[in-house]
């Protein structure tokens, strides 16, 4: 693969076993990895393709423990990675050769719920999905639900400020944490926000989640629980063309209905995910729309009927409401299990990014064009109604030159989103993937604006190096030129 | 007050300026200047507007999204949206009436700039979490973006907002681009009556655990109540607590069944349709139960939303008090005598022991002077709060002190 990391700093390599002692004694035995075998657990997170064995792994189970970690770290300038799950598709979570990695997993308790003021703490290395499991008893859930969600920690999610199909109605991560306990790389615990609506002062918060593990590691989090719907049911609307599918969007929102989640799948994404679920998607469609609204039953009811009504204009191939609860989780497994489906019968390289809705058929044809091109091929899934696109570029890992097509290919289809007016990436995270490909979207002045809020919470750089900027612009991250 | 420059492109605002930067002398940022009491008084030598940088420029009714000048009048802004059905839904309030400036001035960068987010805040969220995209000038003149038009965008930091809420100390808003949603077909209004704080808080949180999409929830105590504009309210005589619901018609009857029967131990509502409540809660937009008044001093509580009764009981032991409670409980606007700290330190302390933060909204200049109008932050996020205004403000041009004294 083409991305290149900054290179390892040899002294602190050198220096291996004097670090890992001095992790142990700070955070004892069993939560230091220092084996090669255990390293390499964590030698690289959901973007596979790229690896590299960390120096040592720590799992602290405490925000105190956490902070002598860094504080450690930042007085012996050791660079640290922070790693939830590692799911991240983006290469957010690649460890560094010369670079601690301190993992959250260990601290995934719910601290307190309170349902009166509908919310709940935790601690952030508890998955997405145990977060609506803690209070579902109760009929409440968080609303953010990336499809790793049964994997993927908040921690992460916070990091990537992550979205998933349902932020449609109920926002991404940013609108949905009101407090955190975030460690800064030199040891001091800022804590922001509480059980409040809205930052006092400076949003700290909100510059804090989507900042990719760079300004501090949150270990701990208030987050809004949300009173689910009496109920919800999705619907299966198929078309002959993404046209057809697009505009039907359109003209739904346009009637003021705000489904919950409008998927788009093309006819590769279908075949695939339809063999792996048996959903009922119809495979005769080359665009298929999965819109889910919520209410009560009879309100259900009249949504879809009229949901319906809109879309008989566009000339639909299939309009199937979801016969039940069984249906309903089927659909949606063969939706959220889309990328692991695909990656049964292929390597795949997903892409995430976000388009103006309006512009969704030119793309959909641009794609085809640059992936034909680059002699590959390519299944789409879309958040299409906030028009988060996800192209699965298909290519095989054991041949260089499909790899190294597919990244080229991944490259020109997120400029091609950034030139019709959306962005590099929608809920992933830049990472290393996007890292590259930062001057397509901002001026060197934007990214030097963003570079400098960098130092001011991680002053020497010593936090996930390497991800976000262009090596070229950062100054600190590790290259030749480091300070 | 100094000369007002008003700019009418982005790129005339950094031409106006430059000079000031050359010469490291700060001015006052302002829209149309509608909240310029508000905040700690501060010393500058000019004062530039955004108010002529006017013009929406792109609105797509279909992807939810529009784009305006920072300039434009929010009035223009909904205006634009009432003829697609659609709305802002955090529905921005206006502080001008409350704090001795003009009513409905506000611009559209402005609400951004203060995160002016009204009753709806609760349920969707404030005007920081519908902003997607800017393009500002920071305090060395020079100009950035962030964001975007689309709705889901984590391609770099998100510095929408980092500047959302920071009073227009930290950079100029020139252009901003925001969520925008449709405007329900019906509202409705469960107005309960005559129960205390605690129990009208209780109510609002109990309605916001029901499955039903509660869009708005106050409580006003009988002589907050009683100055309302809407007589019907106004006359009877003593406390009310309003739950509102919005969606489409058949939806909104449903609903409104549905939570009288759920919370029929709060008693009896009365049910106002779409027209009294689109008057009632446009009225509280506005803040009309707060007029603004010199004999009194105004301030602004968030805290979690049980909270609430218990925050004003504290500050109630050490002076009267009127008060509002937004949000199911956890704003609450609270009136107090006009002295020469505005009860700063005893509300704070009320806040910091049950949680929260205190905003000075209405209070002569001396006063704003001599307390802190924002929350007192830890040491550490004072820090990072400096840090930041360093990088986008080094030389302390643009709103220096309106905020904290160093920032």
């Amino acid at each position: 693969m083409t991305l290149q990391m900054p290179q390892p700093d040899r002294a602190t390599l050198n220096r291996r076993d004097e670090i890992t002692a001095e992790l142990k004694r700070i955070a004892g035995e069993e939560a230091v990895i220092a084996d090669e075998d255990g390293r390499r657990t964590f030698e690289t997170d959901g973007l596979t393709a790229y690896r590299a064995m960390p120096l040592a792994v720590v799992l602290p189970d405490t925000t105190d423990m956490v902070a002598e970690v860094l504080r450690y770290c930042h007085r012996e300038k050791i660079k640290v990675v922070a790693r939830g799950a590692g799911t991240s598709l983006c290469g957010g979570a690649l460890p560094l050769e010369d670079a601690v990695v301190v993992g959250v997993s260990r601290m995934n308790k719910v601290l307190e719920i309170d349902y009166d003021n509908r919310i709940a703490r935790v601690e952030s290395g508890i998955t997405n999905l145990a977060i609506s499991n803690a209070v579902s008893d109760e009929g409440f859930f968080y609303a953010p639900d990336p499809s790793s969600q049964l994997a993927c920690t908040l921690a992460g999610n916070l990091a990537m400020n992550s979205g998933g199909a349902h932020c449609l109605k109920y926002g991404v991560t940013t609108n949905n944490v009101l407090g955190a306990k975030v460690v800064l790389m030199d040891g001091e615990i800022l804590e922001l926000g509480g059980p409040h609506l809205d930052a006092e002062g400076y949003d700290l918060l909100g510059l804090m989640i989507g900042s990719e593990g760079q300004f501090g590691i949150i270990t701990e989090a208030t987050v809004r629980i949300l009173r689910a719907a009496e109920g919800a049911r999705p619907m299966l609307l198929g078309f002959d063309s993404s046209e057809a599918a697009g505009a039907c969007v359109s003209a739904i929102i346009a009637t003021g209905i705000i489904p919950v989640a409008i998927e788009f799948m093309d006819r590769p994404a279908i075949e695939v995910c339809e063999s792996f679920a048996k959903a009922g998607y119809p495979m005769d469609a080359e665009a298929l729309l999965i819109v889910e609204v919520e209410g009560s039953e009879e309100e259900i009811n009249d949504r879809l009927a009229q949901i319906s009504c809109i879309a008989a204009a566009y000339n639909p191939t299939t309009i199937q409401v979801s016969s039940g609860a069984s249906q309903s989780a089927k659909i949606w497994k063969g939706r959220k299990s889309a990328f692991g489906a695909i990656g049964r019968i292929s390597d795949y390289y997903c892409m995430d990014g976000t388009i103006p809705l309006s512009r969704l058929p030119e793309v959909l044809r641009g794609i085809s064009d640059i992936c034909a091109s680059h002699k590959l091929r390519v299944a789409n899934i879309f958040h299409a109604g906030d028009g988060n696109l996800h192209p699965l570029i298909l290519y095989d890992a054991n041949d260089p030159s499909s790899a190294e097509r597919a990244e080229l290919a991944g490259a020109e289809i997120l400029t091609l989103c950034v030139e019709v007016g959306g962005c590099l990436t929608g809920e992933h995270g830049v990472g290393i993937e996007k890292r590259d490909l930062m001057l397509k979207q901002f001026t060197e002045t934007d990214l030097s604006l963003q570079m400098r809020i960098k130092s001011v919470f991680d002053p020497d750089w010593l936090l996930n190096p390497g991800k976000v900027f262009p090596l070229h612009l950062t100054v600190h991250s590790g290259t030749s030129n480091a300070a | 007050m100094s000369d007002i420059l008003r700019a009418a492109t982005a790129w005339e605002l950094q031409s106006m300026l430059a000079p000031y930067v050359e010469r490291k002398v700060p001015v006052e940022i302002i829209g149309s200047g509608s909240k310029s009491r508000i905040g700690r008084p501060m010393q500058t030598a000019a004062t530039i507007s955004t108010a002529s940088m006017h013009g929406i420029w792109m609105y797509e009714p279909t992807e939810l999204v529009m784009s305006a000048h920072s300039g434009t009048p929010l009035v223009q802004i909904e205006a634009a949206l009432a003829s697609n059905n659609q709305m802002l839904a955090f529905e921005p309030i206006d502080l001008g009436p409350t704090s001795g400036g003009p009513r409905g001035t506000l611009t559209i960068g402005s609400v951004f700039a203060c995160n002016s987010s009204g009753s709806r805040r609760a349920a969707t969220g404030a005007a920081r979490d519908h902003l997607l995209g800017i393009e500002a000038v920071d305090g060395r003149g020079s100009m950035f973006r962030s964001g975007g038009r689309v709705m889901k965008n984590v391609t770099g930091y998100d510095l929408c907002r980092g500047v959302a809420g920071s009073w227009g100390t930290l950079a100029i808003l020139t252009e901003v681009t925001f969520k925008v949603l449709p405007a329900p077909e019906k509202t409705a209004t469960l107005v309960y009556h005559d129960l205390p704080d605690d129990i009208g808080v209780e109510l609002m949180c109990a309605a916001m655990r029901l499955p039903y999409e509660v869009s708005g929830t106050v409580h006003l105590p009988k002589n907050v109540a009683g100055r309302l504009e809407h007589a019907a309210l106004a006359d009877a005589g003593h406390a009310i607590t309003a739950l509102r619901i919005e969606n489409f018609e058949k939806s909104v009857d449903y609903r409104t069944q549905a939570m009288r029967e759920a919370l029929k131990v709060y008693g009896e509502p009365t049910i106002i349709g779409s027209m009294n409540s689109l008057e009632f809660w446009g009225e509280l937009r506005r803040l009309s139960v707060m007029p603004y008044d010199p004999e009194t001093c105004l301030w602004r509580v968030s805290t979690a939303p049980m909270m609430g009764p218990k925050v004003v009981a504290s500050i109630r032991r050490h002076m009267p008090t009127e008060v509002m409670y937004d949000w199911s409980g956890g704003l609450i606007w609270i009136e107090v005598p006009a002295s020469a700290d505005a009860g700063a330190s005893d509300i704070r302390r009320a806040v910091a022991v049950h949680g929260g933060h205190a905003t000075l909204i209405r209070a002569d200049q001396s006063v704003r002077s001599a307390v802190e109008v924002f929350q007192p932050q830890s040491p550490l996020a004072e820090r990072m709060m400096g840090g930041l205004k360093a990088v986008f403000d080094p030389m302390r041009m643009l709103n220096p002190g309106r905020m904290y004294a160093n920032i």
